[in-house]
């Protein structure tokens, strides 16, 4: 009998242990996954709340009722991880012998991080929406906005969701825009990147996105701290940014075990091979999921279709064959931009989001472009990930991202 | 990828003039890629600028602006003295290597 222990029970790790319990024989395999509380959160929701587009209702569910029977759930902190001795410690001393390790425990927002953010204004007039909490705080802060500047700013890359910002500002003008108060906001965003978005196409396309909707970019902007107390964010150069309701991104960290472990990189990340999710240091050990360094976003699709991969070649493994399945980065994300309009973007390690259609089964979708079908995508989704996605359904989507449909532009080499 | 001549040498670049092959760098070219961009490098230069060179032989990618400061130890605040406006771009450009990666 041998053991495969997957740390975290959210969107990959659920998915990972439920496609692999369908696998793996019971006989053989022991599986066991590790959270430290039982609420399994639809995070795209964390950006609607506030605006009223999803209830906060809709949002949460329990891990439990996600894992299939056969899965051990253990409730535990997990205090770190001996790579040598294969061993998970728990914070109440409980120990876990493993064979193989799933690390899978994400990234987590970090307040603390920047000098100032947590202070008496935090989730008054100082916000973030990568939370539960923080999108309940935020709600009610938008409810109670009377006009003045929204500052949507991002503290440093990589973060959870990379278009959630884009889309957050969007939804503002139309939320605000309803309610009478846009022309009396100034909706401005702050980013550390030189534009938008990170690759040049998606850049220049939603760069069109918020000009047109009159809302100012701010870029090259490294945060030193913010001041609650004068309502300004500063730059490590010297620049001072005025709100009077401030939304931020605060720096996006993995798990404080995965370096107390020592395999973390310096925002604790696990470094992996970015086609099989294996860790660069321990072949028995694979992170997926947002907890990796995988140089793409930190997506729920990301996560999907790694996990789609990863249990091919996990299956491989366990029957003592080399694996063969190899994962191309693909990123599938849709990007609300209010109106019941969104865009979509597809895009993998070598082809940066372009626009054309993508060849979606029920009929096509336009790419970098905004329409209400993508709109209704995205809204469906949230009972896909329920009741396709997480239990490990097969999804009409294969991992593999295809050029079908994308207008290649010659003179927009890979940023 | 495109060649240019800088200090009288054929280098290959990028479209935005980042050395393409990290192996064609030496100290004498980064003393003319920092004057290309008005820099005149001092030895506070050099500590970032040799800890790049020697974390990407065994980390094979650009350094980002975090971990020249968290693994490197200089402080954020003292790069952008350094390399004024964007440092992370202007430090990876006079040490010869792609700019880090800016993930999506």
């Amino acid at each position: 009998m041998r053991t495969l222990v997957i740390l975290g029970g959210g969107t990959a790790g659920t998915m990972a242990a439920n496609k692999l319990r369908d696998r793996l024989a019971a006989e053989d395999w022991r599986i066991v996954v590790v959270d430290k509380d039982d609420n399994h959160d639809y995070q795209p929701a964390y950006l609607f709340v506030p605006f009223g587009i999803n209830k906060s209702k809709h949002v949460r569910r329990s891990r439990h009722a996600f894992i299939d029977d056969g899965i051990e759930l253990l409730m535990g902190e997990i205090d770190r991880v001996d790579p040598e001795g294969k061993q998970v410690h728990l914070a109440d001393g409980r120990e876990l012998d493993y064979d193989y390790l799933v690390i899978a425990t994400g990234t987590t927002p970090r307040p603390d991080q920047t000098p100032g953010m947590l202070g008496p204004e935090w989730r008054k007039s100082v916000h973030d929406f990568y939370t539960y909490e923080g999108m309940l705080a935020l709600k009610k802060a938008l409810k109670e906005f009377r006009g003045g500047r929204l500052v949507m700013h991002i503290t440093e890359l990589p973060i959870k969701c990379p278009v959630a910002p884009l889309e957050f500002v969007m939804l503002a003008d139309d939320y605000l825009t309803k309610k009478g108060l846009r022309k009396a906001t100034e909706i401005v965003y702050v980013t550390p990147l030189d534009g938008a978005f990170t690759k040049p196409v998606a850049s220049r396309e939603l760069g069109h996105h918020l000009s047109k909707r009159g809302i100012k970019v701010e870029p090259d902007f490294m945060i030193e701290s913010v001041d609650q107390e004068a309502k300004v964010i500063r730059s490590y150069d010297e620049r001072e940014i005025a709100f009077d309701l401030l939304v931020t991104v605060p720096l996006n960290m993995g798990a404080d075990y995965v370096a107390r472990s020592g395999l973390g990189d310096e925002l604790n990340y696990v470094p992996v091979d970015k086609h099989t999710n294996q860790s660069t240091a321990y072949p028995n050990i694979f992170a997926l999921g947002d907890g990796s360094n995988l140089p793409t976003s930190k997506a729920g699709s990301v996560a999907h279709f790694s996990v789609e991969v990863f249990v091919e070649n996990f299956c491989q493994l366990a029957a003592g064959q080399p694996m063969t399945h190899s994962f191309d980065g693909h990123a599938n994300c849709f990007v609300e931009s209010g109106k019941n309009k969104a865009l979509l973007l597809d895009f993998n390690y070598e082809t940066e989001p372009l626009t054309g259609h993508f060849p979606f089964p029920v009929g096509p979708m336009s790419l970098l472009k905004e329409s209400r079908t993508n709109h209704l995508g995205k809204l469906a989704f949230r009972h896909v990930y329920w009741n396709v996605l997480l239990p490990g359904r097969p999804m009409p989507l294969p991992a593999e991202m295809s050029m079908f449909g994308k207008n290649v532009e010659t003179e927009s080499a890979h940023a | 990828m495109p060649t240019t001549t800088i200090a009288g040498r054929q280098i290959d670049v990028d479209a935005e003039g980042f050395l393409t092959k990290p192996e064609q760098w030496d100290e004498e070219l980064a003393q003319t890629l920092a004057a290309n961009i008005g820099i005149t490098l001092t030895d506070a230069h050099w500590v970032p600028i040799h800890f790049l060179r020697k974390d990407f032989e065994t980390q094979k990618e650009t350094a980002t602006l975090r971990r020249v400061s968290t693994v490197g130890g200089i402080p954020v605040k003292d790069l952008f003295a350094l390399f004024p406006g964007k440092p992370a771009k202007k430090m990876s450009y006079i040490a010869g290597l792609q700019k880090p990666k800016g993930c999506v």
